[in-house]
């Protein structure tokens, strides 16, 4: 297959599921039922034909850079803006997390959505996410990225309300909406910085800009300005902490919705992103994203431990598991970081439509019951699910080994190698807060995930609507199945304990940097071996790629790969480290992972102590993880409430000091008037009709003589005749 | 006594003294019409006067005949006019034909 066959391919991929929205937004209504099949086959087929792309690009053209398309959108004079879409490896693995995953859930959203009134207009919105998140996948530019960036801003707000009639629904689709706008503005102001640079927006003409040496305003700081705003569209859209508030109230939408969106690929999107543009980070920019990764996968994991609501234990979770990735790409784990998006969007969607299978089970059961009361994701309300619904149950076991880090899971793979390189940062820059929250997190995580297990589907069902449910059809259980089947390791490498020599870790190696020597991490700069060694091969290289790819401007353009075959050899500093930190951090992992798992056995299986002594003990830590460290609390009182009072003091000053000025002249102006209308009464209009009067007057006198009498006008005629013959003679 | 120009003047002069005194007393349109008959022959009277004892030329004679023409048409639209007032009036009286009083 030819690489322009390869790219039409994927802009078919990229318009199946717009038609497919277009198609059930306008006949949803008629079609009924019938939409769900539909939107399901539809996704079928974008499935296959991205299937299709994936395995062609990663088998036939796995070492070579982006493969795309670029055309200009608007010239203005000397400059334009150009558009485009590429494929690399990046991408085609994308490609299928993003269809597999929104084929998956049009299949459980069969069953799961079966009795929703707007059955039709779930499936439009669903096509409509998938649009969007697939123009995210297949951008080769940061304008393009943008743009399909807000697009699925819009469609996670659509599907977050989806139940608008609920107020905590529709609040959190707004409230979803406004936080992922604080993080937008860095992106788009990081996006002007790009363009009023290097007047282009394509990424690989940036970075060989970057690489040439051109820096906004010739300063190493705004480059790491440009790179930390840019991230800032990663922090709102990954939530990340301080933004990571919106995620768990996105619980609030439709748990397939959940599944999709807010677990496997749209928060994913700011790690994409991440690890799109991870060329142009600086040493600082870098630091600064492991410690929001860091942060945010150790605060996300505390709250998670107490919480109730089966999903929002899970949002939790998502986010921590959101922090880890972001910490993997900052301390420079790149594959791993990556790796850690594809395998967690399987498990985490199967942990999400778990528990969606487990809502619904529980919703029939209280609907059989005549009970509508009782709130069926309160997992106090499970237990002893294990034996109701075993697939479920399984499935669900298999997700949470995966999301502990257990061996023989993808989950893993992927963990190990960002704590491993957690550490071999830490050794090297000797910012240790990073390892040991990430190993901190991974301990709870792996107590937490328990947890949940045990409390949900273990020992005795606690109500009897619990005791009453019922395994689920085939449209949830397939799925399910399928996801769980994913989280082994086999599809990664065939070796379940180090996955360096599996396919995944060789296609997407971390790509060089662009940013000069002195703003990289020393320990990253491959420059530091070459020159001892390898100078020739590099030089030889570099005037390979300036005689092939020069661009308009005569700067050649920095060509990413992700694979060590057509890179010059180089071994730096840090991969030498983190190859040494691998089997540390594998035991160490494992031995915290394992640790979580016996305390929340010992806890809640057993029953050995009772958690409620812990509480006792720390009440003080129970309530604020409990409620989420009061992050909306304080936001409500700093930004929320600061807000409002600065519109209070502008309403003040508004009513009263504006208002006062405005008014003030008005009253100014009405003095004068009134002053200007006695003159005008008195002495114009005096003078008006005085004149009239006076030719009133001599009308009146006129009048008489005008007698209309003929024989009077003679008379006086002859008269004035010989009046003047007297005179003048 | 020669009878000279003098006396055709003073006869002239009487002639349009009565003609005036005719239009400004006689109530009815008609009367006044006359009495305008009076003054123009009067006119008339003095062109001949003028023409026998003055240069024994044509030119006062053939003025009084233009008059004279002139009187038949202007007599035409003055009757037709008192027609018209008689129709809307039913009656001439010049005096009480008083419209134009301002």
């Amino acid at each position: 297959m030819t690489p322009e066959m390869l790219l039409n391919l994927s802009i078919v991929i990229l318009l199946i599921p717009i038609l497919d929205f277009a198609f059930l937004i306008f006949f949803g209504k008629k079609l009924g039922r019938a939409s769900g099949f539909i939107g399901t086959s539809v996704l079928g087929i974008d499935l296959i034909l991205a299937l299709i792309v994936a395995f062609v690009r990663l088998t036939q053209y796995p070492n070579e850079t982006m493969q795309q398309y670029k055309f200009d959108w608007i010239n203005l004079g000397n400059t334009s803006v150009t558009l485009g879409i590429g494929i690399d490896n990046l991408t085609a693995i994308m490609l299928i997390v993003v269809t597999l995953i929104s084929f998956l859930v049009h299949l459980f959203s069969m069953e799961y959505m079966r009795e929703d009134s707007r059955f039709s207009r779930f499936y439009a919105y669903l096509g409509l996410f998938t649009f969007s998140m697939l123009g995210i996948v297949i951008a080769n530019n940061f304008l393009n990225m943008f743009i399909f960036w807000e697009l699925v801003g819009v469609s996670s707000y659509l599907l977050i309300g989806f139940w608008y009639e609920k107020d905590s629904a529709a609040n959190a689709g707004k409230k979803a909406f406004i936080v992922n706008r604080i993080g937008d503005l860095g992106f788009l102001i990081g996006l002007m910085i790009i363009y009023s640079t290097y007047g282009t927006f394509i990424f690989e003409d940036v970075f060989g800009k970057i690489h040439a040496g051109i820096l906004p305003f010739n300063s190493g700081f705004w480059l790491t300005l440009m790179g930390i705003l840019v991230f800032g569209g990663a922090i709102g859209k990954s939530a990340q902490f301080p933004l990571h508030v919106w995620l768990p109230d996105a619980m609030e939408g439709p748990t397939p919705v959940s599944a999709l969106i807010h677990a496997a690929t749209m928060v994913a999107a700011g790690v994409y992103l991440t690890a799109r543009v991870y060329p142009m980070f600086t040493a600082d920019a870098l630091l600064f994203i492991a410690y929001i990764g860091a942060l945010t996968a150790f605060i996300a994991a505390t709250i998670a431990i107490t919480q109730v609501d089966f999903k929002r234990v899970l949002a939790y979770s998502t986010v921590s598991q959101l922090g880890y990735m972001v910490m993997g790409l900052g301390v420079g784990a790149f594959t791993s970081g990556f790796m850690h998006l594809v395998t967690h969007a399987w498990f985490k969607a199967l942990l999400f439509l778990a528990s969606g299978s487990v809502i619904h089970a529980m919703h029939h059961s209280m609907h059989k019951a005549h009970n509508h009361d009782m709130d069926p994701q309160d997992i106090r309300n499970m237990g002893g699910l294990r034996k109701t619904m075993p697939i479920t149950y399984i499935t669900f076991l298999f997700a949470t080994i995966a999301i502990s880090g257990i061996p023989f899971t993808s989950g893993f793979l992927s963990k190990d190698g960002i704590l491993a390189g957690t550490l071999a940062f830490g050794e090297l820059s000797g910012h240790w807060f990073i390892p040991i929250a990430g190993f901190g997190a991974a301990a709870i995580t792996a107590f937490y995930m328990f947890r949940l297990t045990i409390i949900a589907f273990h020992g005795k069902p606690k109500t009897s609507i619990a005791e009453h449910t019922h395994e689920n059809n085939g449209f949830i259980t397939i799925p399910l199945i399928i996801l769980a089947v994913l989280s082994l390791w086999f599809f990664y490498s065939m070796n379940p304990l180090n996955p360096d020599e599996g396919w995944f870790h060789q296609r997407t190696q971390a790509p060089q940097s662009a940013v000069p020597a002195s703003l990289m991490w020393n320990f990253m700069n491959p420059e530091k071996e070459i020159n001892a060694n390898e100078n020739i091969n590099v030089s030889n290289n570099r005037l390979h790629t300036i005689s092939n790819e020069l661009n308009k401007t005569g700067i050649p353009a920095f060509l990413v790969t992700h694979t060590l075959v057509s890179q010059p050899k180089v071994e730096t500093e840090f991969k030498e480290t983190l190859h040494h930190a691998h089997v540390p951090a594998m035991i160490l992992s494992l031995i915290v992972a394992i640790s979580g798992i016996i305390l929340s056995f010992v806890y809640y299986q057993f029953k050995v102590y009772d958690p409620d002594s812990i509480v006792n003990l720390y009440p003080w830590l129970y309530k604020g993880s409990f409620n989420k460290w009061f992050f909306d609390e304080i936001y409500q009182a700093t930004f929320i409430n600061g807000t409002i009072g600065l519109a209070k003091v502008g309403a003040w000053f508004d009513f009263n000091v504006i208002d006062g000025i405005v008014n003030f002249v008005a009253a100014i102006g009405r003095g004068l008037g009134h002053i200007t209308g006695i003159f005008d009464f008195h002495i114009i209009d005096g003078l008006v009709n005085l004149s009239a009067k006076i030719s009133g007057w001599l009308g009146t006198a006129l009048r008489k003589p005008q007698s209309g009498t003929i024989q009077a006008y003679l008379v006086l005629t002859v008269l004035g005749l010989v009046v003047l013959i007297l005179l003048f003679i | 006594m020669e009878i000279g120009l003098t006396h055709f003047l003073i006869i002239s002069g009487i002639l349009f003294s009565l003609g005036l005194f005719g239009i400004a007393t006689r109530k009815n349109a008609i009367m006044v019409l006359m009495s305008m008959e009076l003054i123009l022959n009067s006119a008339n009277i003095n062109f001949i006067a003028f023409s026998r004892f003055g240069g024994f030329n044509m030119e006062g004679q053939i003025a009084a005949l233009f008059v004279i023409i002139l009187a038949a048409a202007e007599v035409a639209v003055a009757l037709a006019i008192v027609l018209n007032i008689y129709q809307n009036y039913h009656h001439v009286n010049v005096d009480e034909i008083n419209k134009l009083k301002g």
